[in-house]
């Protein structure tokens, strides 16, 4: 049972919701898969709907967010959520589950906007029960009006730290302490992209004013820390850290690691599109031009999924990428999809002026990308620690898929998205090759793990009856 | 430094020359356009098997099994085998009384490793086979290993005897300069008086370099891999007249494959999946252990694989030139003969006859069929 | 650890966490639920039998894994919470293997 669609976009967050409201506008047929229950993606989750009785709590630029899922409620894509879509075919074939659609769908044009991740924080006890993302964290504010009771650590660099730290002081929470690894370097190299930050605009303002805020709340903030351990013997109860030349011991229950979000390319990846390394934000993305069309031909990937750029570029880009879809299958001329997206690339452009000055500002230091414990769990799923992965590349592996055949590291379901980056930081660092010449996983279907019963309603037709090579016990033996 | 022996491709065949080789002293070099195991060695579905698809190949699996029931001997790695036996479980009478007489046949040809069984054997032998199993046939002396832990052993003993490898680089074309081989690749030339042909898929190409011709496919055969499971299966398990073949290894993961075949581009390196065939396969795989719907596929794959029309792979000296070898076209059947393969082309290289009979594999077989 | 504080709701429903009767606000996720009761230890990892429980909450990490109504393996913070649900956290003798093999198949 298969259904055709023209264009198919994958990802209901701010570059998703924006593509399929351009696309549509245009006159072309455009559904939207969504994992989500809501359209919105991590950014703007339950901004329809919010969980919590206050949610200017979150502040505007969270609020603000309902002003795009309105448009896009009005528009006339069709948006099916609840769908989680496993692979999709180099011809464009769309799997998915879950939904109540059927199990495929074919596309003219596919634009992936499955967003970003966080980045890992690879430091020993990053898998106790008690540790969790700091985007997790505020996932449990915005989606199930969660809030911590036990006092909390936030520890890391980014402004993603600041901000759920402000909004938990905001919203009556204890912070024990905010712990920053960002290393003082960073703000000397951060100086020299001041002036593009500048002209951003808005963007110093509001860190300065965090800033602020924790200092007038008496929140113990720490900066320049290294070396931090979460310790625990089932779950967090301890953590250690070096700072300002001794080790600090706190008791705690709770600790929330963020350093900055990268893209999460697993499925353009099992697309085929070919992906490069960004040195300034330190990760792989998907080769995109200026309309976010990748190497592979009719998919396109956009927003965050294509390089870290934070919502409202990611918005900008995705208007941008409708408009093309909308070009390519022949609603608008080349020249009206220019002027219509005129506007947007402007806005794009200049958003994209605090970028250099945020990369190096908040540049996750190497020991806390490439660790040097050999305890350290890397790979989470399979619990393959720093030491079994060195072990390998000593006796020669300097793949990251083949320390993946020799370690399981990336074989378990999350499919290498905490533990890619990783790896190939690992390798790179210990073989002397470039990181773009070690790459990255070679990413296989399904790009998350799916119920045998979804694969079973594949099946069409009769029976296929082959082997791949003659069967003996057909013939007689001779 | 140019060694005696240069061998093109770095599957377990390539690796299993090589270490056979260096075992008797050879400077052998193993030339790689990947890594080893990159592509059919190391992605397989592990399956050790006797007697072998065709009676042909009954000495050469025979002699296989002794060495990997003592693998660690060899290449100080057991390669993760496990000598579970083999069920090809029949789901209704008419397969049953198929399997009866392919039984009988065998038994006539004087093999004993078979046994016919009944419904209460086979639950006996596996607790959670469907209901509807009405019995089957048991083999054993058969097994199961990990291919790519397989061809890293194989790989990692030679290089500890001496063996080099070179990986990453292509070996674009072979020709003979006068009373040695000469390799060319991207990097550099490598001479050495003998060469062997090791290289899988493409190993048509490198014949062709000889002036032989083979006919040889690519064929992509496809697996999938479930999460970590219960215990459910002892065995590794086919049916009579429907594909599949599936395992469990001890890490709980169940492999289910069989022989459906997806696409190649042997030149990209690629593949493409058959998501229906595979569906198919889960199909038969779920009817035949009920618990297996409670499953979730972590991973879909499929290997590049060269297949002979005949199903035989080619092995044994180029029936054009001196001095050189092949061991190609497994037809996706080469991961359990690969350790006994090489240790065959080693005696041949080395005093020009081998133990056991390889006529039935020569490259020109074909020859007197065509025209 | 979590708790519902000035939450746009009071609507509550009963789930079952391991057989327990718990009362938890309607329309969160199971993951939330569980830590709003004071668990966050969904389940123990198949290599080592180590405690895990909530890491990413964007159904991206395959941590939360839990069971619920009968079926294995499902995201905790992908799934939201229904009038009677039943969640059981699976224990380490599910899916712990005698001989840990460290070697995967496939590519």
């Amino acid at each position: 049972m298969k259904e055709s669609r023209e264009l198919v976009i994958i990802g209901g967050g701010p570059a998703g919701m924006s593509a399929a409201i351009s696309a549509s506008n245009c006159g072309v047929d455009v559904l939207l898969l969504d994992q989500r229950e809501a359209p919105g993606g991590q950014i703007y989750r339950r901004v329809e709907s919010p969980a919590v009785a206050d949610p200017t709590l979150l502040g505007n630029d969270y609020l603000q967010g309902l002003n795009l899922v309105t448009l896009f409620r009005e528009s006339t894509v069709d948006y099916r959520p609840d769908t989680v879509v496993w692979e999709v075919s180099p011809g464009r074939e769309v799997y998915v589950y879950g939904g109540p659609g059927p199990g495929v769908i074919e596309a003219r044009r596919v634009i992936l906007a499955t967003g970003a991740v966080e980045r890992s924080i690879p430091v020993p006890g990053w898998t106790l029960p008690g540790v969790m993302t700091a985007g997790g964290a505020q996932s449990l504010i915005k989606n199930d009006g969660l809030l911590p009771e036990v006092p909390l650590v936030l520890a890391g660099t980014g402004p993603l730290l600041l901000l759920l730290a402000c909004q938990y002081l905001d919203m009556g929470v204890e912070i024990a302490a905010v712990l920053e690894t960002t290393p003082r370097s960073n703000l000397k190299r951060a100086m020299a992209h001041l002036p593009g930050a500048i002209m951003s605009g808005g963007y110093l303002t509001k860190g300065a004013g965090m800033l602020s805020r924790l200092r007038r709340a008496r929140v113990r903030h720490v900066r320049g820390v290294e070396a931090l351990r979460a310790v625990g013997s089932d779950h967090l109860q301890q953590i250690e850290f070096h700072a300002g030349g001794r080790e600090h011991r706190l008791g705690a229950s709770l600790l929330l690691l963020h350093q900055g979000v990268v893209p999460d390319v697993n499925l353009a990846s099992a697309v085929g599109c070919a992906l490069e390394w960004d040195s300034g934000s330190l990760c792989f993305k998907p080769s995109v031009d200026q309309w976010g069309n990748s190497s592979v031909e009719g998919v396109a990937v956009v927003g965050d999924g294509a390089g870290i750029v934070g919502a409202d570029s990611a918005k900008w880009f995705g208007e941008m990428a409708g408009l093309d879809a909308a070009c390519q299958l022949g609603y608008i001329g080349a020249n009206a999809r220019d002027t219509l997206a005129q506007k947007s690339r402007n806005l794009y452009r200049r958003s994209l002026g605090i970028r250099p000055f945020l990369e190096a500002l908040y540049r996750p230091p190497d020991a806390y990308r490439i660790p040097v414990d050999p305890d350290v769990v890397i790979c989470r799923c399979e619990e393959v620690t720093a030491e079994t992965v060195r072990a390998q590349i000593g006796r020669g592996a300097r793949d990251p898929n083949a320390i993946k055949s020799r370690t399981r590291c990336g074989m378990g379901p999350c499919q290498g998205r905490y533990c890619g980056l990783t790896l190939s930081e690992i390798i790179a660092t210990e073989t002397g090759q470039k990181i773009s010449e070690v790459g990255y996983f070679r990413l296989r279907p399904p790009v998350k793990p799916v119920p045998i019963s979804a694969i079973l309603e594949l099946a069409t037709g009769e029976m296929p009856v082959e082997t791949a090579l003659p069967d003996p016990t057909v013939k007689p033996l001779s | 430094m140019n060694p005696d022996v240069v061998i093109i491709g770095g599957g377990i065949q390539g690796c299993s020359t090589a270490l056979h080789l260096a075992l008797q002293g050879v400077e052998t070099m193993v030339i790689e356009k990947n890594y080893c195991g990159r592509h059919a060695s190391g992605v397989n579905a592990g399956g050790i098997l006797r007697p072998g698809r065709y009676p042909v190949e009954l000495p050469l699996s025979t002699a296989a099994l002794k060495i990997w029931a003592d693998a660690e001997s060899l290449v100080d790695d057991n390669c993760g085998f496990r000598p579970i036996g083999r069920l090809k479980i029949a789901e209704n009478d008419d397969e049953m009384q198929k399997l009866a007489t392919r039984h009988a046949l065998v038994h006539n040809l004087g093999y004993s490793h078979e046994r016919l069984i009944d419904r209460a054997e086979l639950r006996d032998l596996e607790p959670h086979i469907a209901t509807h199993a009405v019995g089957g046939i048991h083999a054993t002396g058969c097994g199961h290993a990990d291919p790519f832990r397989t061809v890293s052993a194989f790989k990692h003993k030679a290089l500890t005897l001496g063996v080099k490898f070179r990986e990453g680089i292509r070996a674009e074309k072979i020709s003979r300069n006068g009373s040695v081989w000469q390799v060319v690749t991207e990097d550099c030339v490598v001479e050495a008086p003998v060469v062997v042909n090791c290289a899988g898929a493409w190993g048509d190409r490198i014949a062709r370099d000889m002036g032989e011709t083979i006919p040889l496919s690519t064929i992509a055969p496809m697996l999938m891999i479930t999460n970590r499971m219960p215990p459910i299966m002892r065995q590794r398990i086919g049916a009579v007249d429907r594909v599949l073949s599936i395992v469990q290894q001890p890490n709980g993961t169940v492999i289910i494959g069989g022989g459906y075949l997806g696409t190649a581009d042997r030149d990209a390196e690629t593949t493409s999946l058959d998501y229906s065939k595979l569906a198919f396969n889960a199909r038969i795989a779920c009817d035949m252990f009920p618990t297996l719907s409670d499953a979730r596929i972590v991973r879909c794959w499929a290997g590049i694989e060269g297949a002979i029309t005949d199903g035989l792979p080619v092995i044994g000296p180029s029936a054009t030139e001196a001095n050189a070898y092949h061991a190609f076209g497994f037809s996706a059947h080469g991961f359990h003969l690969g350790p006994v393969v090489g240790k065959i082309l080693a005696q041949l290289i080395t005093s020009g006859h081998c133990d056991i009979p390889i006529d039935a594999f020569r490259i020109d077989r074909f020859s007197a069929d065509q025209g | 650890m979590f708790a519902c504080r000035g939450r746009s709701s009071d609507n509550c429903v009963t789930i079952y966490i391991d057989d327990s009767a718990v009362i938890v606000p309607a329309a969160i996720s199971v993951a939330g639920a569980l830590l709003a009761s004071g668990h966050n230890v969904f389940r123990r990892t198949p290599v080592t039998g180590s405690g895990r429980g909530a890491w990413c909450l964007m159904g991206s990490c395959f941590d939360c894994l839990v069971d619920i109504d009968g079926v294995k393996g499902c995201q905790a913070c992908a799934t939201t919470v229904r009038e009677g649900m039943r969640i059981s956290r699976p224990g380490p003798e599910r899916c712990r293997t005698e001989n840990v093999d460290p070697w995967g198949a496939g590519p």
